[in-house]
């Protein structure tokens, strides 16, 4: 009876081809593509012989999908490319707050949870462009000059919908108070020479093209246009050096609450965290490694060193709703 | 009242519709907590103008379809002019690209800092300005051009099956040919372009990916804003229901509109009717070229270009398992959803009470979501089921009592199935529609009846409609992304996932690569399938 048994579950199983478990591997739902993070991985298997398993998607369907899954996920890492989502993760407890010397020692407090539920690993400078023909660096100082007059019908944005912009609201209204946030947002939207861009890519090729002269943008984006296109007409600019600071959001990581290998998973993101892994991991996108020691790219390192607002990247998930309410009463699509 | 024979087809077609009621349950459920500061907000300042803009896209769409899948339908089947052979299957062509893909073309070809208005100010100067394609002009151009398929191989095949007796008895009565389009094709075909058109305006609906790419702000991408910024799933599932009450009126008005459908005589007819000459035959040459132009050559071109460009260096062994995993997927979902499409439509047929149309209704909704609220809605009803059923079952059978539907290639599948019945359906219905009841009656009173009958009989004179059914479906699962994203097993990435992948990063030049690979794996049968059913008629 009880080999019968048996051969019935074993074949359930084999026709429904359900997850098994082995214990040498990390999975890894994962926000951030393949080709950004699985030379990442391979590496880590090379040097350790753990095998990372991981499916790509947008934030929201995987954490509804860790939530739903709950003790019985596969997943013991997450990984995302913006802190509102991370903190959204830990906000509805599907991450597991961590004790980790190395990731202390590794990444500024700024740059991680404060209950330990997660950390960055790269950052993300989200900065001014400019076009070269068309504006000089000496007209430029803060993002919220740019609500100023001059700049009526030269502004591009990006859709208000990109996390990214949500982020960016979110911490002026930290710095400013809401009132004043939502008219720097309006004198933006009353600033746009024609409506917002679906992506950073296409708002830089349209500065390029004189559609508009300045604009917001991951300095990530501008990196992979200028490496196709070095005689691009555009030019990465850091604005708010005499007060807070460039805007700065990051890709990260956590450790799931049900996490089936929670050890290896720990051990990866704090290997992820180090100056071995941080240059790889920033590197393969142009962006910032959140690891000090590490310096990034020689790419990145030519559009210059800036100062770095210090607002803990919490605030970004803390204020999106709000940001989202007050960029739709503005009037940024 | 439904006597015992009609009754035996319950159990099925109840079976076949609680799948879909599943993740639809979970958008019911949803309601139990309504968070008033999101539905105050986004109606303050968000309603208005979305509203506004997802009538003008239905309602441009709806008529653009129309109107270009009817006429060439028209043009393809029943006249003749040069090019005729070839066109009649190339204007299907379009189909193999998804709408996300033409999208990113569109814009990215067409858009200030794009090729042509570049080109264009080089000549020019600035003065001159083309109309902003990323406007709600453009977004219905690209709708239109990507939708229009549906109406054209519903109505061409229904064209096709009128038959010969009909059309010749028009004319011998006197009726021109534009008259015998009016009066006498037109209203037997109506049923299919109901259908097609049905099809279309729930895609456009539902389209998430092609709106995003223009920005253009919808009913849809309000969904997915009160889900991805304010975190509410619930709110967005409440949303995604009123879109689904929106859907299941139309349907109904579709129904209705639609009235009974008239069997056909089914003798297929050997040549086209009109023979076009002179100016007439150059400007149905020229029409049907200028759709094929936009819809397919040039933005296939311009994905050629980017590949040059771009995609080519991406290019390795990994997309031998990319295109080998979308083909596995595709293939299996159109079988099994063009079974248990068949299934359904004999029920209906052979069941035709209320209930049953109420089934068949339920069944074929999911369609109309968008396919991130299905694919989590799908996802939510599997970890439940796994939580509650298959875990103790798996415990008590003396298993593992690990999860097993959840990231299983079958949890896909039925994904798929959920959502892809109505495209099986609407073909396999119609030319089930056709046959008329005389026929099998005799074949019964002849002796041949159950599998015999369906073998002999009905088989044959389906063949049309379920390739045509099976065609729809393969096509559809290539492109579709938000289930296989959320739903695949690990190392199953696909096509689409691969576009997402590089889409979501602003690479639309990289893109190019898995979306002209996705194209080209579509077209093979789309070509196949079409030339197969031009011959059975032609």
């Amino acid at each position: 009876m009880q080999a019968n048994k048996k051969i019935l579950a074993a074949l359930a199983l084999t026709t429904l081809a359900g997850t098994v478990q082995a214990a040498d591997e990390v999975v890894v739902y994962s926000a951030r593509i393949d080709e950004l993070i699985k030379p990442v991985f391979d590496q880590y298997t090379a040097k350790t012989g753990v095998k990372v398993k991981f499916i790509t998607d947008k934030e929201a369907p995987l954490l509804a999908r860790l939530k739903a899954e709950g003790e019985n996920t596969p997943a013991d890492l997450l990984i995302t490319v913006d802190a509102g989502n991370l903190w959204q993760a830990e906000q509805e407890g599907v991450l597991k707050p961590l004790q980790s010397k190395v990731i202390d020692a590794n990444i500024p407090s700024q740059y991680r949870s404060s209950t330990g539920a997660w950390t960055g690993l790269s950052l993300r400078a989200r900065t001014i462009v400019y076009s070269t023909a068309r504006v000089k660096p000496a007209e430029l100082s803060t993002y919220e000059a740019l609500a100023d007059k001059n700049w009526e019908g030269r502004l591009c944005l990006r859709s208000s919908k990109k996390v990214y912009n949500q982020s960016l609201t979110a911490t002026l209204i930290e710095t400013h108070g809401a009132e004043k946030a939502e008219q720097i947002v309006k004198g933006w939207v009353a600033n746009l020479a024609t409506d917002p861009f679906a992506d950073d890519t296409a708002l830089i090729q349209a500065i390029d093209a004189g559609q508009c002269d300045v604009g917001i943008v991951n300095t990530y984006y501008y990196g992979r246009l200028h490496q196709q296109q070095p005689d691009l007409k555009a030019k990465l600019f850091w604005p708010n050096q005499a007060d807070r600071g460039v805007h700065v959001n990051l890709a990260g990581a956590g450790v799931t609450k049900h996490a089936p290998h929670a050890e290896a998973a720990q051990q990866l993101l704090e290997w992820m965290t180090s100056e071995e892994a941080q240059g790889v991991f920033a590197g393969v996108n142009q962006e910032y490694p959140a690891n000090p020691k590490v310096a990034p790219s020689k790419e990145v390192a030519a559009w210059g060193s800036f100062k770095a607002d210090s607002i803990p990247v919490e605030v970004a998930g803390k204020r999106q709703a709000e940001a989202i309410r007050l960029m739709d009463r503005a009037g940024w699509n | 009242m439904a006597h015992s024979a009609q009754r035996r087809w319950y159990p099925l077609a109840a079976a076949i519709a609680a799948l879909v009621l599943l993740p639809l349950s979970v958008l019911l459920l949803s309601w139990g907590e309504v968070d008033g500061e999101i539905w105050q907000h986004l109606w303050d300042t968000q309603m208005p103008r979305l509203l506004g803009n997802t009538l003008s896209l239905v309602l441009g769409v709806g008529v653009g379809v129309t109107l270009l899948g009817v006429s060439l339908a028209w043009l393809t089947s029943l006249c003749e002019f040069p090019g005729r052979k070839w066109l009649d299957w190339a204007l299907m062509l379009p189909f193999a690209i998804p709408a996300y893909v033409l999208a990113f073309v569109f814009v990215g070809l067409l858009d200030f800092a794009g090729p042509v208005q570049t080109l264009l100010r080089e000549w020019f100067g600035s003065g001159l300005r083309l109309p902003r394609v990323r406007s709600t002009g453009g977004v219905i151009v690209v709708l239109v051009l990507v939708f229009y398929p549906y109406v054209y191989l519903l109505a061409r095949t229904a064209f096709l099956a009128q038959g010969k007796g009909l059309m010749e008895a028009a004319r011998v009565l006197g009726l021109s040919p534009w008259q015998a389009f009016w009066r006498v094709a037109l209203p037997v075909a109506r049923p299919a372009i109901g259908a097609g058109l049905a099809l279309a305006l729930m895609e456009t609906l539902a389209d998430f990916g092609a709106v995003s790419v223009f920005n253009f702000d919808t009913f849809t991408t309000a969904i997915y804003k009160t889900w991805y910024g304010f975190y509410s799933l619930s709110s967005a599932t409440q949303l995604a229901s009123l879109l689904l009450l929106a859907v299941m009126l139309l349907l109904y008005t579709e129904r209705r509109a639609r009235g009974a459908s008239r069997p056909g005589n089914e003798r297929a007819r050997s040549a086209p009717l009109y023979h076009l000459r002179g100016a007439r035959a150059l400007a149905a040459s020229a029409w049907c070229g200028l759709v094929l132009l936009c819809a397919f050559v040039v933005p296939m071109l311009q994905l050629l270009v980017w590949f040059w460009q771009r995609g080519r260096f991406d290019l390795d062994e990994r997309y031998v398992g990319l295109i080998l995993h979308t083909l596995y997927l595709g293939g299996m979902a159109a079988l099994i959803t063009v079974a248990l499409a068949m299934l359904l439509a004999f029920a209906r047929r052979l069941a035709p009470t209320r209930r049953m149309q109420a089934l068949v209704g339920l069944a074929n909704l999911g369609y109309a979501l968008p396919g991130s609220v299905l694919a989590v809605s799908i996802m939510l009803a599997f970890s439940w089921l796994d939580r509650h059923l298959v875990i103790p079952l798996s415990g008590a059978l003396g298993g593992d009592g690990k999860p097993l539907l959840l990231g299983s290639l079958s949890a896909l599948l039925l994904a798929y199935l959920v959502r892809f019945m109505a495209v099986a359906h609407g073909p396999l219905e119609s030319s089930l529609g056709r046959i008329r009841p005389s026929l099998p009656e005799a074949s019964r009173s002849l002796g041949i009846g159950g599998v015999r009958l369906f073998r002999r009989v009905y088989l044959p004179l389906l063949v049309p409609g379920t390739l045509s059914a099976a065609l729809l479906v393969f096509v559809d699962v290539l492109k579709e992304m938000p289930a296989t994203l959320l739903m695949r097993p690990f190392g199953w990435d696909t096509l689409a996932v691969r576009v997402f992948e590089m889409t979501s990063e602003g690479e639309w030049a990289r893109a190019a690569l898995p979306a002209l690979t996705l194209v080209l794996v579509g077209l093979l049968p789309v070509i196949g399938l079409i030339r197969r059913s031009a011959r059975r008629y032609g």
